[in-house]
């Protein structure tokens, strides 16, 4: 090679590397700009909020002090709302789970156009929005509503259904069950209808087929499909608010109340930085099931 | 592969559960005819006073028109910023391409109440609360995320065979990409653009942190209407977006095929 071609591949080179640099920086800055403004930011101006120092006015200052902290951890009404909103969200995920795991079962062996039309039926509340669902479940639950009127037309007594966390459980399970369904058939792979016959053919009655057979082999979707219910269910707002009524105390509902009706916002940031939190406790029990489940 | 037949008690279980999971889109419908003032089931008298409702309340109204702009405004951008994007993560893989994309996706890991709440605190100190721009920017801090996730999936699963072919024959760069490139991610253009647009058209915890008394979206009104009264109002207003909603994903499944869009 001649050195004047060296040269004209450098000269060549250099001016190329940097207009790709150019092109990059073109192509991915208004999406790092909004990114910036609309995430990185926020989240960073919320971790150091939950530090900032509340006058005896109510008016907020800038300051380092462990105030709100202190406030969370002594409190007993924020202990109790931790802990509560922890167990709903585990019974919560419980009732979806029972409640899902039949349609996802049946799904996984249906097959052709009757599987279609199920699994669009699985996905269409998913394009509802939740506050539609709720406002069916309010139908369904409220004094007037569809099976208070059935309690009353066989002669019993109404039942109080809804403003409790009866109504919330049984709301949000509905709202949660499409991504439980399709976390479960997304975990469903290992499930060979053939290992289930034979456990059959060898004598094994239907429940001990499914204790042994079914239930371990669907342990990874039950797993995946319980993390997400969990996560949703901890951070869900509308229909706690709505079926709630005020009366059912939850982070995500007492996170809106501090930061929307008290304008207490360190408070509110403490708290979203305990549901994060709890967010990271979860996946790290998810991915320690799933170590040693293999 | 499933000559074993389903259990009887199996089918009554999905059968019970799928009418759980769909009573309360069912039940908004006879409700929506109902003639009582206040919300009751069954509806003692019937008529169609609720659906006339809808387009006499202002508020509802000009809540929709809101959300309609803020969905067209909202998916025009994103595919805007998030097309550049994905072709520059897939196409020319600048180092750290990897932790980039999951930066830029990292906003649909975080609830959204926290979401809401953090960008509350910094759009109330840019004066963009209550305004139609913050409105836009905080439904893009979710839409993009989608956005760029389709995008570049459908990118990436495209034939380069076809782009090199044409480069190599002269085409420049961006004839490569409005002629070839654009032309085949019809089906993920379609499907980020229905996505996009349903997302901030039913999005409702990261609005109600945004609007005021003076701007507000329908799903903000309609959840402020069920907080404060029972009335057949928001079950005629349902029926309306449940059917509007039917509408997009027909047309998005004639045009692209849903499957492709939704499941990849």
């Amino acid at each position: 090679m001649s050195p004047s071609v060296i040269t004209a591949r450098e000269t060549g080179a250099v001016p190329l590397l940097r207009r790709r640099s150019v092109l990059l920086l073109l192509l991915l800055a208004p999406i790092a700009l909004l990114n910036a403004l609309g995430f990185l930011a926020p989240m960073l101006n919320l971790a150091r909020m939950s530090f900032y120092e509340i006058e005896p006015t109510g008016a907020m200052r800038e300051a380092f002090t462990l105030m709100t902290w202190e406030k969370v951890v002594s409190d007993s009404f924020y202990a109790e709302l931790i802990i509560g909103s922890i167990g709903l969200s585990l019974v919560l995920t419980l009732v979806t789970l029972i409640c899902s795991y039949p349609i996802a079962l049946y799904l996984h062996r249906s097959s052709g156009i009757w599987r279609t039309i199920l699994l669009v039926l699985v996905i269409s509340p998913l394009l509802t929005s939740a506050v539609v669902r709720t406002y069916g479940w309010i139908a369904i639950l409220s004094e007037n509503g569809m099976v208070n009127n059935l309690l009353r037309f066989v002669g019993i007594a109404p039942m109080r259904l809804m403003f409790n966390r009866t109504g919330v459980i049984i709301g949000l399970a509905e709202i949660l069950m499409p991504y439980m369904i399709l976390a479960l058939l997304a975990g469903f792979g290992r499930l060979d209808p053939r290992v289930e016959e034979a456990a059959s053919t060898l004598g094994a009655p239907p429940f001990t087929v499914f204790r042994r057979i079914v239930l371990p082999l669907t342990l990874p979707g039950i797993a995946l499909g319980s993390l997400l219910c969990f996560v949703l269910a901890v951070s869900s707002f509308i229909t706690p608010k709505l079926l709630g009524g005020g009366r059912v105390f939850l982070l995500a509902t007492e996170i809106y109340d501090q930061a929307i009706v008290t304008l207490h916002w360190p408070l509110a940031a403490t708290l979203s930085i305990i549901v994060l939190v709890i967010f990271g406790g979860a996946l790290v029990l998810y991915s320690r099931a799933l170590r040693q489940d293999m | 592969m499933d000559e074993r037949p389903i259990p009887t008690g199996l089918k009554i279980a999905t059968f019970v559960m799928f009418l759980f999971l769909l009573a309360p889109l069912i039940v908004v419908i006879p409700i929506s005819f109902s003639g009582d003032a206040f919300m009751m089931f069954p509806p003692t008298s019937w008529s169609t006073k609720w659906y006339r409702a809808i387009f006499a309340d202002g508020k509802m109204a000009s809540a929709f028109w809101t959300s309609v702009k803020l969905a067209v405004v909202v998916t025009i951008l994103s595919l805007v910023i998030a097309l550049p994007a994905a072709y520059a993560l897939v196409r020319l893989r600048p180092r750290g391409a990897d932790i980039l994309s999951s930066l830029f996706t990292a906003p649909l890991l975080l609830p959204t109440i926290v979401l809401g709440l953090a960008i509350l605190i910094i759009f109330a100190r840019l004066g963009l609360l209550a305004t139609f721009t913050g409105l836009v920017a905080a439904h893009m801090v979710v839409t993009l995320p989608y956005a760029l996730r389709v995008l570049a999936t459908s990118l990436s699963t495209l034939p380069i065979a076809v782009e090199e072919a044409a480069a190599t024959l002269g085409a420049s760069p961006l004839v490569v990409f409005r002629r070839i490139t654009l032309p085949m991610m019809k089906s993920g253009l379609i499907g980020t653009t229905a996505l996009c647009a349903l997302v901030s058209f039913d999005e409702v915890v990261l609005s109600l942190f945004m609007t005021g008394p003076r701007i507000s979206t329908l799903p903000v009104a309609m959840f402020h209407h069920v907080e404060q009264q029972a009335d057949p109002l928001v079950a005629s207003l349902s029926v309306l977006l449940v059917l509007l909603t039917l509408v997009v994903v027909l047309i998005v499944d004639r045009t692209s095929g849903l499957a492709k869009t939704f499941m990849k």
